[in-house]
């Protein structure tokens, strides 16, 4: 008894930590060489696909434009609108569609992306 | 879908299942001649083409060694809207197949234990028979409920959890224990050896269901945008070379001369050159009588030709025509959140651990307190409690809203730039009506001469008025310009033009100095007026707005302009009134024309003689005051006044607006716009409310009775089956009542 008990806390505690305690490390965004309004950006791909985009978690340098192309392969409608609330920018991912969002050279800090309900997240972190 | 390739395109690969189909694919596409580079994605099975390549030849390449390709080229918002119905309808019905094999399982199995027979596994047989259903259960689990656990399993490596997290968990914790009851029994003890296949089939199947009913509603939901998009035609008649040729809507090009005979819609922007017909361009401006239109009159893509042929050329195409601009707007508007969800939104964020917590302390609760059998109850509480939490509902609740309220308001011609403004409009107190152009005509015309210098006839001041305003940009000057014209005067060059914003004009002209303008301007110049003033007085009294021009100096005459009221002006004033809303006027013009004018529409409060760069102050007055103030103007001219309001509406005749400018704009040039995008703002608002309050109260009342807060007053249990059905429809229900807002008619 006392060991499910103990074994319930404990799923509580990993809970606690797994969700909202763990950093998890971001994935450094790969350069390309593209001009945007005459400055050099940085481009990355996100894949919306089984409940979350991949990567989740970008690494962008600051005062730098960024493009993010997203390509959605889940069919669920959760997945259609991806928003960045920051910037005031919300888009429609049609499904296996290439999509572009430029966000403008970030300060430094933390800025989430998500679909319409929150269920899909994802952080960009500007350093 | 083919198109010519562009310097690079990409392709999705479906079937590359190893790192060895890179070089395969990469090898095929490089031997094809006119492909510069190849290269292939593998974590994200895209392959990048650079060359100039028909992207057909390149997806035969790829599917003649074994795999599938598709291409993630630009479309055009019509191809998009089919590619997205086709998607959906595809979505709908693997749905609909998943649910099916899932209910197949589990209705006959909830039919038995209704029936009255046995749900446990006592003896070796019901063991065997049990094992079986239980491996036909993980069979269902797969292939009808593949996507909640893929998805359940990537959040969860990801440090994220949704609702796929509840659903997998909660089905997956009632196979697993009927299975343990199945294989282990001994563990249990005999009271708990019941087994729970029925509620995961049935959860997955209903769930399935509640997803794709989601579906079909939430194609209604953007049923408005489809329509502004259908309104986009795929062919164009082009004059070229003296001949008349069909071509595609994407190779017109700017200044091409093009022919849309009657019954036909408008395929670009442009400005008529030869003949005269009617427009009807109510699916965008919802003003529902057509427009004539002849040489020189400006025409846009998506309205409907009425009556007669007309050449016109092309003026903007393609991105940059007005309906592909409203359409970006809406699109914009419907995916953006007003502040009323940001609390919903916060709740989500961490809404599914806590719901998972919540079945564990569920779990141990039963566990610890509970009666015989304790585990049994447990599992029962924490499959429930996982299976009825519904975060999407509480997500879907705003953006659901919006989309179908701004939606709503695009067909009544009133365009909403972002969902914040949706709110605040629904809120507003006081309304600040700018005067020329937007409670009148905005066409003044000159309707009195009075000469107070009788060495000049009426032909010459007009001249001379005419002379020195056609170098101005004000309306009023564009009316004595146009009344000299018509009058086929000579209009003359003048000199040292200066033009004092709230006052009027001055120039030189023939070695004379010209001044042109209000009673503040002669009295800044110290200009005798004498008993001119009464006359003047009268002109205002009468809503004219009287205007004097002097001649070095000397006053010479009095020009007397009046700008008709819109017909419907009245009628939508005493509407916004009725909302109890304070309707103010405002305007540069004298105090006793804008009185006039004031009194014939209804309104008791007027800003007077304002000067443009004053307008914002009186907005900031109204909001000192404790009011929400909307401010409605031309979106040019007023423009800080707009910023500053709480929300700026511009207001546009025809389609002749500047959208770019405020936060609604108002299509057609008729004040009940202003009164349709309060009652539309109102509505979604409510409608908001409603979702949010039915999905706050939906999880904040069902949780707890799924972990069983009845059962020590009334011995009530929630069975997981009940709580997958209300899960199911609780979403569905947003959606529906979202939906309601498309028969909502503004009052």
């Amino acid at each position: 008894m006392l060991l499910i008990n103990l074994t319930g806390l404990g799923l509580i505690i990993l809970i606690i930590w797994w969700f909202w305690l763990y950093k998890p490390t971001a994935t450094a965004v790969a350069v390309k060489s593209e001009k945007i309004d005459n400055k050099c950006s940085n481009e990355v791909t996100v894949v919306v696909d089984s409940g979350i985009y991949q990567p989740a978690h970008l690494l962008s340098p600051e005062n730098k434009p960024l493009n993010i192309n997203f390509i959605r392969k889940d069919s669920s409608s959760c997945a259609a609108t991806v928003m960045f609330p920051d910037f005031d920018i919300s888009a429609e991912l049609p499904l296996n569609k290439l999509v572009k969002i430029q966000l403008p050279a970030m300060q430094q800090g933390e800025y989430v992306f998500h679909c319409q309900m929150k269920m899909y997240n994802g952080t960009l972190l500007v350093k | 879908m083919s198109k010519l390739t562009e310097s690079t395109q990409e392709l999705i690969i479906e079937g590359a299942g190893c790192a060895s189909c890179v070089g395969k694919i990469e090898t095929v596409l490089n031997n094809i001649s006119g492909v510069e580079n190849a290269q292939m994605n593998f974590a994200l099975r895209m392959v990048s083409i650079t060359g100039d390549v028909n992207a057909k030849v390149l997806i035969n390449a790829i599917e003649s060694i074994g795999y599938n390709a598709k291409s993630v080229s630009e479309s055009s918002d019509n191809e998009l809207i089919d590619e997205k119905e086709i998607a959906d309808q595809k979505y709908y019905n693997s749905l609909i197949k998943q649910m099916w094999m899932a209910l197949g399982l589990g209705i006959p199995l909830i039919v038995y234990g209704l029936a009255g027979g046995a749900m446990t596994a006592d003896t070796s047989l019901a063991r065997t028979v049990w094992l079986f259903i239980g491996v036909l259960c993980a069979a269902i689990m797969y292939f009808s409920g593949k996507h909640f656990y893929l998805g359940a399993w990537k959040s969860l490596v990801n440090h994220s959890a949704n609702m796929d997290t509840l659903i997998a968990l909660g089905t997956g914790t009632a196979w697993l224990y009927s299975m343990v009851v199945v294989l282990f029994p001994m563990v249990l003890p005999e009271m708990a050896r019941h087994v729970y296949f029925e509620a995961t089939a049935m959860i997955i199947g209903l769930i399935n269901l509640g997803l794709a009913l989601e579906v079909k509603a939430r194609g209604k939901t953007s049923e408005a945008i489809k329509r502004l998009i259908g309104l986009q035609v795929k062919t164009a008649r082009v004059v070229r070379d003296n001949k008349e040729l069909d071509i595609a809507i994407e190779q017109v090009l700017l200044d091409d001369i093009v022919r849309v005979r009657p019954g036909e819609k408008v395929p670009v922007d442009g400005v008529v050159i030869q003949g005269n017909t009617a427009i009807d361009e109510s699916m965008l401006t919802g003003e529902p009588m057509p427009i004539e239109k002849g040489k020189g009159d400006e025409i846009v893509a998506g309205t409907l030709n009425k009556s007669g042929s007309i050449l016109f050329q092309a003026t903007r195409i393609g991105k940059d025509t007005a309906i592909a601009h409203i359409i970006n707007m809406v699109k914009k508007a419907q995916n953006s959140k007003p502040s009323i969800g940001r609390l919903a939104d916060v709740i989500s964020a961490y809404f599914v651990p806590v719901v998972m917590i919540i079945a564990i302390l569920s779990a141990l609760v039963w566990f610890n307190f509970g009666p015989d059998p304790v585990i049994a109850y447990a599992v029962v509480s924490a499959t429930t409690v996982l299976i009825i939490a519904c975060p999407c509902a509480l997500g879907l609740a705003t953006p659901m809203s919006v989309m179908v309220g701004v939606g709503k308001a695009a067909e009544s011609g009133v365009l909403i730039r972002h969902g914040e403004a949706l709110q605040t409009a629904s809120k507003i107190t006081a309304m600040i009506l700018d005067k020329t152009g937007t409670i009148t005509e905005g066409k003044p015309s000159v309707t009195d001469i009075i000469i107070a210098d009788r060495n000049y006839s009426e032909q010459q001041i007009l001249t001379l008025a005419g002379s020195i305003e056609s170098n101005s940009e004000h309306p009023l000057a564009q009316a004595i310009v146009d009344s000299a014209l018509a009058k086929n005067l000579v209009l003359e060059n003048t000199s040292e033009f200066n033009a004092i914003a709230g006052y009027g004009v001055q120039a030189k002209l023939n070695n004379q100095q010209l001044i042109f303008g209000n009673q503040k301007l002669m009295l800044k110049n110290a200009i005798a007026l004498n008993d001119f003033v009464a006359r003047a007085q009268q002109l205002a009294d009468s809503a004219k707005t009287p205007m004097y021009l002097a001649i070095d100096n000397k006053l010479v005459a009095i020009i007397a302009v009046s700008d008709p009221i819109k017909a419907d002006s009245v009628a939508a004033i005493k509407r916004l009134q009725a909302k109890d809303i304070r309707v103010v006027m405002l305007t540069g013009d004298n105090r006793a024309t804008a009185n006039a004018v004031a009194q014939q529409v209804g309104i008791k409060e007027v800003f007077a003689e304002v000067l443009p760069e004053e307008k914002s102050n009186k907005v900031a007055e109204l909001q000192a005051q404790g009011e929400i103030v909307g401010m409605t103007g031309d979106g040019i001219n007023d423009a800080p006044a707009l910023a500053l309001a709480n929300v700026g509406f511009a207001i546009g005749t025809g389609t002749d607006v500047a959208i770019e400018s405020a936060d609604i704009t108002l299509m057609r040039g008729s004040l009940h716009g202003l009164a349709d995008a309060i009652a539309v703002s109102k509505a979604t608002l409510a409608n908001i409310k409603q979702n949010l309050f039915g999905a706050f109260i939906y999880n904040v009342a069902g949780i707890p009775v799924a972990a069983g807060i009845l059962y020590p007053f009334f011995g009530l249990m929630l069975n997981p089956v009940v709580a997958g059905a209300a899960m199911a429809f609780s979403s569905l229900t947003v959606v529906s009542n979202a939906n309601r807002l498309r028969l909502f008619k503004p009052q």
